[in-house]
């Protein structure tokens, strides 16, 4: 019987990944075009100039960034080029920290601190505008980054990494760029639970 | 013995001393949980969690080239081609190792600029290793290749086994050149990064694995290779027919278009299928002889890799794959339980079979049995599975408090780390790794102590000159 040939199985295996490694391909070059800054899911680095809201879309039947009107970071609006370069530097923070080995961005990396998709729209910022002093969300977030150890947040206290204010004020514009990025509705329901211990 | 064998108990050798590192690492890991001010300012949890993650890729990545060198000399009834770089690179890569673990432990990071990236460490997971050392494993890699391949082209003959490594060695090497680039686009770079980690971790090793078990399989119970090359074809067409496109159940959140959730969730739920096919394999090798075979420790742990394959990855990964739960389960303890389950059975205990299967031949042991091995066995596995018992508990605590009841805030994140069941699973997992951690020090003290003890082995007359 030809199902006794390791030859049959042969031509399957083959067969079988040529045929999937295609369509991957395909969803891929499909995939690249949707993630691209400025395309269906992810939008243009100087969306950091206006304000971003998650919401419940009924039309979708799940949660989705809202872009609304102006609001720049720091008040100042920036360029395509300087967004870019923002964001830019934002990821080079985030890897030259190994922040993925305690957070997790989009679910991914460690979890022994908070996931940080959606960190820009967290209502824990408010009260930390009070204990750093500042007079903004962005503020707050960028003295937090700079002095996390003095700023604790819990008893699982976030370490000093030595981290600038240029360096901070890039990872605030990456994790508002982040918070933009439609992700098919993870986490469910972000902020609009309030927790009670 | 040849060249390419004693190269081969090289690389097992330092595969269980980077084994020893991964789990000193992850245990210190359990403990942060436990006391969150332990080593604060000193070694954060990041750089704890780096060094268990990283050196579990490369012990297995060890073990594996241990168990292809071992098997390579029989394959081909010949040195592999370019033995003498292979036992260089070793050694490079050996200390290129070392030199990084010191890196994480007293650098630890770096300012935001390429130096950092280059030289401390990328801080991308699993692949944190700067870009000098990564440049070093593609090396080792690219070398590894060569052996294999150039091997096979140089005999001029081919086993069915030999030929699906070979091929396999190509994506092998190329999926690992994705731990080099610096990506701006979180998305996009997490679409790359599940290439090299799905890619490589769930179809690339898949099959090398399947590769060296299939070699196991035909020395511990004599079958036959025409069963043996037939049910690898089998494997390689249902990992790679459900594996490819299952890569999408990583895709449900970062971005990507929302018809991965369906593509993604149909082929991962498949993925169990060769999983399964490796258990129906071994529970029918082992009635057809009896389970009778000359190597106990290496014919269980075989069967614990096949069993564990199934289980960790097959139906812990199944549990949290359908995009409808992994909404809540994601980013939780409970995917870290699957992660443990997954590589300790898809992976772990096949190299832990490969190191005795080894041992036998190298001491000249007719047969290897006695009590010391089963003492690793059980503490190994009662440890490992006691863990991934209790993340589990504190992952579902996580999923239902912080996700699905909380909003995933950073209120909801601490909520769901103060819930009791959280708390209790996190001490539980802490003493489980302790006792993984004995059963480690019982496995080393057994492989030691192999044939050096009349109790438990006879030992074989060394072959005339």
């Amino acid at each position: 019987m030809q199902y006794e040939d390791p030859n049959f199985w042969r031509a399957g295996a083959v067969s079988t990944t040529v045929v999937m490694a295609v369509v991957l391909i395909m969803l891929t070059i499909d995939s690249l075009g949707a993630i691209s800054p400025g395309g269906s899911h992810v939008p243009p680095y100087t969306v950091i100039n206006r304000h971003i809201e998650y919401a419940y879309d009924n039309k979708f039947g799940r949660d989705m960034p809202v872009i609304g009107k102006d609001e720049p970071l720091f008040g100042t609006p920036v360029n395509e080029t300087d967004a870019a370069a923002l964001i830019a530097r934002g990821k080079l923070v985030i890897q030259s920290r190994a922040c993925i080995d305690c957070h997790t961005f989009m679910g991914n990396g460690a979890y022994y601190a908070p996931d940080l998709t959606k960190a820009w729209l967290d209502p824990a910022w408010e009260a930390w505008i009070a204990i750093t002093g500042a007079e903004s969300k962005e503020e707050a977030m960028t003295r937090f980054l700079m002095k996390p150890d003095y700023y604790a947040t819990w008893q699982r206290k976030m370490p000093n990494l030595g981290i600038s204010r240029d360096e901070a004020v890039a990872t605030v514009a990456y994790l508002k760029w982040l918070s933009s990025i439609d992700t098919n509705g993870f986490p469910i329901h972000f902020g609009r639970i309030q927790v009670n211990k | 013995m040849s060249r390419s064998k004693n190269l081969a108990i090289k690389y097992l050798a330092a595969a269980i001393l980077f084994f020893g590192v991964m789990t000193l690492s992850g245990l210190l890991s359990a403990a942060y949980y436990i006391n969150p001010q332990l080593l604060f300012g000193v070694l954060p949890f990041n750089i704890a969690k780096i060094l268990h993650i990283d050196t579990m890729i490369i012990w297995l990545l060890m073990g594996f080239m241990g168990a292809v060198y071992w098997f390579l000399p029989e394959e081909f009834e010949r040195e592999p081609v370019g033995i003498w770089a292979a036992e260089i690179l070793f050694w490079i890569f050996a200390a290129a190792v070392l030199v990084v673990a010191a890196i994480f432990l007293f650098v630890q990071w770096g300012p935001a600029t390429q130096t950092t990236l280059w030289l401390f460490q990328q801080g991308r997971k699993y692949v944190e290793a700067p870009r000098w050392a990564a440049i070093g494993v593609a090396l080792v890699m690219l070398v590894f290749a060569w052996n294999v391949i150039g091997t096979a082209i140089k005999a001029g003959r081919i086993t069915g086994i030999m030929a699906v490594m070979s091929v396999n060695m190509v994506p092998l090497v190329l999926l690992y050149l994705i731990a080099f680039p610096l990506i701006d686009n979180m998305a996009v770079d997490l679409y790359w990064w599940w290439w090299l980690v799905h890619l490589w971790v769930e179809a690339t090793w898949e099959i090398l694995i399947g590769c060296i078990m299939a070699l196991a399989v035909m020395k511990l119970l004599d079958t036959s290779r025409r069963i043996v090359e037939g049910w690898l074809y089998i494997e390689v067409a249902l990992v790679l027919g459900t594996g490819i496109l299952g890569l999408g159940h990583h895709y449900f959140w970062i971005g990507t278009p929302d018809y991965w959730l369906g593509i993604g969730g149909f082929f991962s739920a498949l993925e169990p299928l060769p999983l399964l096919g490796m258990v129906v394999h071994a529970i029918y090798d082992a009635g057809v002889h009896h389970m009778k075979t000359t190597n106990r420790p290496a014919f269980y742990w075989t069967l614990a890799e096949a069993f564990g394959n199934f289980l960790g990855a097959g139906v812990f990964g199944f549990m949290i794959t359908l995009p409808q739960l992994n909404l809540f389960a994601h980013g939780t303890q409970w995917t870290v339980s699957h992660g443990h389950f997954a590589f300790w059975g898809a992976y772990a205990c096949g190299v832990i079979s490969i190191c005795y299967i080894a041992l036998q031949e190298r001491r000249r042991l007719v047969t290897v049995n006695g009590a010391g091995w089963v003492w690793a066995f059980v503490l190994l596995n009662g440890g490992l599975i006691g863990m991934v018992g209790a993340l589990l508990v504190a992952g579902m605590a996580q999923a239902f408090f912080e996700r699905a009841i909380g909003g995933s805030t950073l209120e909801a994140f601490i909520a769901g780390q103060e819930n009791p069941w959280f708390v209790l699973g996190m001490y539980n997992r802490f003493g489980f790794a302790v006792m993984f951690t004995v059963g480690y020090l019982a496995l080393v003290w057994n492989l030691l102590a192999l044939g050096r003890r009349e109790t438990t082995v006879l030992i074989q007359p060394a072959p005339a000159e």
